[in-house]
């Protein structure tokens, strides 16, 4: 079984935010929701990278792990989907995820957070609705991993920084990218989100 | 070496070492400062094309480089969400860590440790009776005001103890038995009534400490009351005002603990309003740790209170204790009590 994951290789990535719109797009994510976001860091200075981030479908998901009801578990692609019936909003998995992946719709009193919502890999939810349902749909977004297409996000990505696919494969391409150009910042939150890096 | 030898000719030999200490201080900051300078360098410096050509695109931020020199790499970000502005925290995962080993483990030793010790204790001390056996004369002990404070702080530490401690131990203890729809709805009630009661339980500990701040000052009977073991080791009864010292080191311990919990609290119940990420990972390990302290101190409190010696609940309970008991435990404050309802009170400014 191929071992999903993501790659932003931030020498291609322009900022465009793209990848959010596609996001927001395919999954008609709520007002005030992010599934990705583009973070620029020196911005304006010399040596300025941007990188675009949502959940990495981590090995060893920490979310899951910290959930008190245990609502987030990972496929046996590596996709780490999460049951929203389940959720109770409790915020945990977001002080986990070394990404800040984990979205919550506010509700009612205080800071009192809603179901989590966060990056699918456009597979649809973690929860007892068929997938590709209409049910799935408004819970989750897509299902286009059902379909057999990869995450919007990175189909829509206009330098093909942002990569998504088998893990080996992506990995591969941006080494023969770093070697062919000779430099790269790194393939971004590799080591924290899968124990392992790219040999560049 | 040479302005070693000359400081040391000069002064006293204690103050040159310390001179001398200060010195090397200087050096190494003066040491480690290039060093931090030096490799801030290669992280700007412009690399090199396999051509040799420089590449003036090759200088962009390092992702290693900045894990290295600060624990998150934060950026700009188009959306008006500043938490969103942090793009890679590994502490997060120890955090994550925290959560579920060293909590489960810290929790469920200081939590059965003490249920251990108390079960110990009741084993070999016993119950400690009355030893002049009951007198049937009742003394007012607590007014209805003091039990009612005290019984609404008692009540919402309960609700929130185990409504706390199903977030933590729930999943391992629970979860299997009940299943996981029941047991998320459950988690999901028991949230919202954690939340709720966190006020009911900060009123009741403002009152507790209004009320009895003044009897709980430590005093030069609690330093005999400690030597003589609280009436614990020896089966003489050591002499003791309102409070004794082991009554004011439970007050103390849950003025402090409530007030560690309230901040932690708060802070949790109102994510990021006033920090950060790392500040909310702080607060979730200060509230956890603390109330799984104050959880064991309280479980000591309950059993000295209930199981643990005959004729304590009923002070808190109806608010009287017999006189005897009142003797052995309380004598100072006994004494008092039985002075002013002797002669009736002057004025009410007399206090």
């Amino acid at each position: 079984m191929a071992r999903m994951k993501f790659l932003c290789d931030a020498e291609r990535c322009i900022d465009c935010n793209a990848c959010v719109t596609a996001c927001k797009n395919e999954n008609e994510v709520p007002w005030g929701i992010n599934r990705r976001r583009v973070v620029t860091i020196n911005d304006g200075k010399p040596g300025e990278r941007s990188v675009s981030m949502a959940c990495m479908h981590c090995t060893d998901p920490p979310c899951a792990a910290v959930c008190p009801v245990e609502c987030i578990y990972p496929t046996e692609d590596g996709i780490v989907l999460h049951n929203k019936d389940q959720c109770i909003g409790c915020g945990y998995c977001f002080y986990a995820c070394p990404f800040g992946a984990p979205q919550y719709p506010r509700v009612s009193n205080f800071g009192s957070r809603g179901k989590m919502d966060k990056c699918t890999y456009c597979a649809g939810g973690g929860g007892p609705e068929a997938p590709g349902s209409a049910e799935e749909f408004a819970k989750y977004g897509s299902d286009r991993f059902g379909e057999g297409k990869l995450p919007m996000c990175a189909e829509m990505c206009s330098t093909k920084s942002l990569l998504a696919g088998d893990g080996d494969v992506i990995g591969q391409i941006y080494k023969d990218r770093v070697d062919q150009r000779g430099y790269g910042s790194g393939a971004w939150g590799w080591l924290t989100a899968y124990h392992e890096d790219v040999d560049v | 070496m040479k302005g070693d030898a000359a400081t040391e000719g000069t002064e006293p030999r204690g103050k040159s070492s310390v001179a001398i200490f200060l010195a090397h201080l200087r050096l190494a900051t003066l040491a480690l400062m290039l060093l931090a300078i030096a490799a801030a360098i290669p992280a700007t410096a412009q690399q090199l094309a396999p051509d040799g050509a420089p590449n003036p695109t090759a200088s962009g931020v390092n992702q290693q480089t900045l894990l290295k020199a600060e624990p998150r790499i934060e950026g700009y970000i188009d959306i008006p969400d500043t938490r969103a502005r942090v793009l890679v925290q590994p502490a997060g995962r120890t955090w994550d860590r925290f959560h579920e080993v060293t909590l489960h483990w810290f929790g469920t030793i200081v939590i059965i440790g003490m249920i251990a010790i108390l079960g110990v204790a009741y084993l070999v001390v016993g119950r400690l009776r009355i030893s002049a056996g009951r007198s049937g004369r009742k003394v007012q002990r607590f007014s209805a005001f003091e039990r009612f404070s005290h019984w609404l702080t008692a009540v919402s530490f309960v609700i929130l103890g185990l409504t706390g401690l199903n977030i933590t131990f729930g999943k391992i203890l629970l979860l299997p038995v009940i299943g996981p729809d029941a047991f998320s709805g459950l988690s999901q009630v028991t949230k919202y009534i954690h939340n709720f009661t966190s006020f009911a339980f900060v009123i009741g500990l403002v009152l507790i400490v209004a009320i009895w701040f003044k009897d709980n000052i430590p005093r030069k009977v609690d330093i005999d009351w400690l030597k003589q073991g609280g009436g614990f080791i020896k089966s003489k009864h050591a002499p003791a005002g309102r409070f004794n010292a082991g009554e004011k080191a439970v007050f103390w311990l849950a003025l402090l603990a409530g007030i560690a919990v309230t901040a932690s609290g708060f802070l949790l119940l109102f994510p990021f309003y006033v920090t950060n990420i790392l500040g909310m990972q702080v607060a979730q390990v200060v509230h956890a740790v603390i109330a799984v302290l104050f959880v064991a101190v309280i479980l000591a409190h309950i059993y000295i209170g209930t199981l643990g010696m005959e004729g304590a609940f009923e002070a808190m309970g109806t608010g009287e204790v017999d006189l005897n008991w009142a003797k052995e435990h309380h004598d100072l404050w006994l004494q008092d009590q039985l002075a002013k309802e002797q002669r009736p009170a002057p004025s009410s400014a007399d206090d």
